[in-house]
């Protein structure tokens, strides 16, 4: 199939969420198949709540949501079968090994333990988790719990990936890990999504960025493109970032 | 800031702490504080006629005693140490594993020895008030009618709390000191459970070995008992004597309490500190888990159920509580072995205990299954139903009484058909319900938290309470008087229906 004719990875049109305070505003967002797109945002400009209705784990007020073509509120089902969510506090139960745990998301994602039990050992692995696969959880350090909760988003195989805030409590060397499995992963063909507030990773890992603030797009593009729509061609992107959510916040 | 002012000042600070403890703990954390003070204080006065009803005909005992009323009450006055006992060795713990302020205290500029003296003080204070607390009903109900001789109780109190914190936390330390803080952590949680109900299951098993019957007071009023005790002027009865308004008696009881908490605290600050530095460096030692293949072929609810049951078997608060719905279902067990051999009545006893054992194991057990779910995002973005979720987790919790109930039955059923199924229909009853309403009050929390669900909601504890007892009452006169078993399951089935109608999850 022709890349153009391929479903976008992610689409949301008018997405829209109001808690205390309206905290996604007629949101519209595409994410293209094959994608590494990076969503940055001030703490509560978002993101996470816009992300978390994309996963199905918050119903919409308004607005849909489309996952590779599936409508994922008329559907959540099979959307879920093929997206992986991992948030910023790791997900994982003390009292199970990695090895475990893993065991329990390729069976709840209904895969064929002759092909997630080669890929879960492969995976922690490749993060630095074989001399602990026997351990229980329950005296991890962050690092290693967020390691092993990424290693259960991954061995399902799925081809949208979200995470958010990945990279909180992980040390120079995790963090490299991290981002070779899913620089391996967007290479394979699938979809990352990703929030974080180190944007260093944005400007290097990102093919595109969007910038999220009080619950709307404000700009969005590759990092070149960024840097036009701003006008400062020689400009960082922190610089970008605290220029356009600056300009927000005034607007507010 | 001298010494003494900034003692002192931590000492005020952990009143302050253990007063909010308390308060959040009896107002489920909630915002209409007064309301609920004012429902506990009424709550309270209420306890005053249960209390008349079990303690008021003896509020005219004086001294001298016979032997008999003297082992009474000194096994009631045990019996309330043992349970202050356990009550402290969990403050303990908490102190060590659950308060997130060990860090600010030990990076502090204070001397540890004085600052955990007063923590230790005030861990003895919070058990000594709640036991003042909870026997404020009976010794006023003796003062009223026995006069004010009966205050002395109120000392006694003090003193058997201070004597019970200070056992609790040199039980503990020592402890740590012998198998370290993760493996205490599990002891201590299995011990505090199973400290007070053992003391009255061991008076019961006693009873039903020698005269067939489930009262613990059969032992204690025996001529054996009499016969054993020592003389009447033995420093074993100090607490009865005391009790009684003995004020010389009362005055060694509370020189000793004192004294046994001040050797405690001399000896053991030091260790509190060194102990809180290994726990805050150490929560959780490395543990292997399972080596087993744990990839299997199956559905999803499958996985599911498997992860359950491996956290359950994993889970130390379950330990102590099912070995203490275990060690509940002893005398039962046992009163059904002697009945194949003297065909006693007093079998149909057993049907009520079996009932409500297995609604309260089963209330337990829904919270930990169906609230406590630690990973709830992952849960929630797997490719399956919300419904299909909770049937697997419910299934857990029918599975799990089934496995822990039916040999029990199976074994009743040879004693008695009829009663067998009786219970049988009461376990299936109290079970679906216990776990019915913690299906209904469910609050997504972490499995760690087990302890706050029963302030999570008042309603929900309550409601699973009369259940368990109503079911139970129901069972045992379905082999009794069935026309009272009619009133009472349509009483219990009306506070569950009740239950659910004010549920949120009905609003």
């Amino acid at each position: 199939m022709n890349p153009a004719e391929q479903p976008s990875a992610l689409q949301v049109r008018g997405l829209t969420k109001r808690f205390d305070r309206l905290a996604v505003d007629a949101l519209d967002l595409t994410v293209r198949s094959g994608e590494f797109y990076a969503l940055l945002g001030p703490n509560g400009a978002g993101k996470t709540t816009t992300l978390r209705m994309v996963a199905g784990l918050l119903r919409p007020d308004a607005g849909s949501v489309s996952v590779l073509g599936i409508d994922a509120l008329v559907d959540p089902i099979a959307a879920k079968q093929i997206t992986a969510w991992v948030s910023d506090e790791p997900m994982i139960y003390d009292k199970l090994t990695p090895l475990e745990y893993l065991a329990f998301v390729a069976g709840l994602w209904g895969v064929d333990p002759k092909r997630s039990e080669p890929s879960a050992r492969e995976l922690l692995v490749s993060l630095g988790l074989e001399p602990h696969l026997h351990e229980r959880c329950e005296g991890f350090s962050k690092g290693m719990r967020q390691k092993v909760a990424l290693a259960g988003a991954l061995v399902h195989d799925p081809r949208l990936i979200i995470l958010d805030e990945p990279l909180t409590g992980l040390d120079a060397l995790s963090a490299r890990h991290v981002k070779g499995l899913l620089g391996e992963r967007v290479r394979a063909g699938c979809t990352v999504i990703m929030t974080t507030h180190i944007l260093e990773v944005a400007e290097r890992m990102a093919d595109r960025i969007g910038v999220i603030a009080a619950g709307r797009l404000v700009a969005e593009g590759t990092l070149a493109e960024l840097r036009q729509q701003n006008g400062q061609n020689d400009t960082s992107l922190e610089d970008m970032f605290i220029a356009l959510v600056d300009v927000e916040a005034a607007a507010a | 800031m001298s010494s003494a002012e900034a003692l002192t000042w931590f000492a005020r600070h952990e009143i302050r702490l253990a007063w909010r403890e308390w308060l959040a703990m009896m107002t489920g954390g909630g915002r209409k504080r007064k309301r609920a003070v004012i429902g506990l204080i009424i709550f309270a006065a209420v306890l005053h006629l249960p209390a008349y009803a079990v303690i008021g005909r003896f509020a005219d005992l004086r001294m001298p005693l016979d032997k008999s009323s003297l082992i009474v009450i000194t096994a009631t006055i045990f019996l309330a140490w043992a349970l202050m006992l356990s009550q402290a060795i969990e403050s303990v713990t908490r102190v060590f594993y659950a308060r997130a302020d060990l860090d600010l205290i030990m990076s502090s500029p204070v001397l540890l020895t004085n600052v955990f003296s007063v923590r230790i003080a005030a861990i003895a204070l919070s058990v000594t008030a709640m036991a003042l607390l909870l026997s404020t009903p009976f010794v006023d109900v003796l003062v009223i009618g026995g006069g004010s001789r009966w205050l002395s109780a109120y000392g006694v109190v003090v003193a058997i709390g201070l004597s019970a914190a200070a056992v609790a936390i040199a039980f503990t330390l020592v402890l740590f000191r012998l198998i370290g803080p993760s493996r205490t952590r599990l002891v201590a949680q299995i011990l505090a459970a199973v400290i007070g109900a053992g003391f009255v299951i061991a008076l019961q098993i006693a009873a039903i070995m020698s005269y067939g019957t489930l009262s613990r007071f059969a032992v204690l009023t025996s001529d054996a008992a009499a016969a054993w005790a020592p003389n009447a002027d033995s420093i074993v009865w100090w607490p009865a004597r005391a009790t009684l308004g003995d004020s010389e008696a009362l005055l060694l009881l509370l020189s000793f309490g004192l004294m046994l908490l001040g050797v405690v605290m001399a000896i053991f600050s030091r260790q509190f500190a060194e102990t809180a530095i290994r726990v805050s460096a150490n929560t959780t030692p490395t543990r292997q888990g399972s080596r087993a293949a744990v990839f299997r072929t199956g559905s999803r609810q499958q996985a599911l159920r498997w992860k359950e049951f491996a956290l359950l078997r994993r889970d130390p608060w379950l330990v102590s509580q099912s070995l203490m719905q275990l060690l509940y279902l002893v005398p039962p067990a046992l009163m059904l072995w002697r009945s194949f051999a003297d065909s006693s009545t007093a079998i149909v006893l057993i049907t009520p205990v079996v009932v409500m054992a297995a609604g309260q194991l089963s209330g337990g057990l829904a919270w930990l299954t169906i609230s406590g779910e630690d990973a709830a995002d992952l849960v929630a973005t797997a490719p399956l139903s919300a419904s299909r979720v909770t049937r697997a987790k419910i299934e857990v919790v029918l599975i799990a009484i089934g496995m822990v109930f039916a040999p029990l039955i199976a074994a009743l059923a040879f004693a008695s058909p009829l009663q067998a199924v009786v219970t049988a229909v009461g376990v299936a009853i109290a079970t679906i319900c216990a776990t019915a309403i913690q299906l209904w009050f469910r609050v997504q929390a972490r499995r760690s938290q087990f302890r706050r669900r029963q302030t999570s909601s008042r309603i929900a504890t309550f409601a699973e309470a009369f259940s368990s007892i109503g079911w139970a009452a129901t069972a045992a006169l379905v082999l009794a008087i069935p026309l009272a078993a009619a009133i009472t399951g349509l009483m219990t089935a009306a506070i569950v229906a009740a239950t659910w109608k004010i549920s949120p999850r009905q609003r």
